[in-house]
């Protein structure tokens, strides 16, 4: 970990910081709020991949082969199932957070609830998805 | 849930340090690119899923289409603005030493900004396109 640079003289250090992560115990929902950030940084990067497969689209018929080859093999298989994982648990994750944000689902019965029906949803959509798409294949 | 307006915790410590920067608005920009990416991203999902198997000419035909031109401009445009503000929310979390986190940021919007004209300009391109050319 990083130390905090604290210079006492600046206003803005006397701000007084949040505990940090490490003496909390862990808990369900602050693992969805670990894996919400990591699935975001994950889909960041994957954006990547649309934009290769978009641009090889409007470049020509040999640029989509290579695309179209790569998306196709065993690894691309991996990496756009891993990716249409990570936009189903995100995008749930985000549903939660607006539902937060209306002010519901903070109690104790409610937010343990909604951190199971994320996770089991995200899984449940990422395998109906690829059941459509392996079907059409 | 109540709403009112209990006196926050160590409020009187925090009073006149001066406001937390930019946070409220990023805030705000997120929640208004995620509820619009609810609806686009399970529209993008469709499109991408009826991509599968298709072959060059088939895939320019359905990228052609104005529906699916339209729907994946709006993905991409949200989709853009809410990874460059979730990604600087992380940096303004995990980046403590300013010289990095301003480099950082500046990486961020850099790398969003240009993932997100080449985005559009392929969408574009393959939108306007009569199908295969």
């Amino acid at each position: 970990m990083t130390e905090v640079e604290v210079n006492l003289s600046r206003p803005e250090s006397r701000r007084p910081l949040s505990p940090h992560l490490e003496i909390y115990r862990p808990t369900l929902t602050m693992m969805m709020s670990i894996a919400h950030r990591i699935t975001g940084v994950a889909l960041y990067g994957g954006t990547l991949l649309l934009a290769w497969y978009l641009i090889a689209a409007a470049s020509g018929p040999g640029a989509f082969a290579a695309a179209s080859w790569f998306l196709n093999s065993i690894i691309g298989k991996f990496i756009l199932f891993g990716f249409t994982w990570a936009l189903f648990h995100h995008l749930l994750g985000g549903v939660r957070h607006i539902i937060w944000d209306a002010g519901y689902g903070l109690d104790d019965p409610e937010r343990e609830w909604l951190a199971k029906a994320t996770l089991i949803g995200g899984g449940a959509l990422t395998v109906l998805v690829w059941i459509i798409a392996l079907l059409r294949a | 849930m109540t709403h009112d307006a209990a006196p926050v915790r160590g409020a009187a410590r925090t009073r006149s340090l001066g406001s937390a920067k930019s946070g409220a608005a990023d805030a705000w920009r997120m929640h208004v690119t995620a509820v619009a990416l609810i609806p686009l991203s399970l529209a993008f999902v469709w499109i991408a899923v009826s991509l599968v198997g298709k072959d060059y000419a088939g895939a320019r035909a359905e990228l052609a289409q104005p529906c699916q031109a339209i729907v994946l401009l709006l993905f991409i445009l949200a989709g853009v603005f809410h990874m460059r503000t979730g990604m600087r929310s992380i940096i303004d979390d995990y980046v403590h030493s300013p010289h990095a986190k301003e480099w950082a940021l500046v990486a961020n919007s850099l790398f969003s900004a240009t993932l997100g004209v080449a985005l559009i300009f392929a969408a574009l391109k393959l939108g306007l396109s009569a199908g295969s050319p």
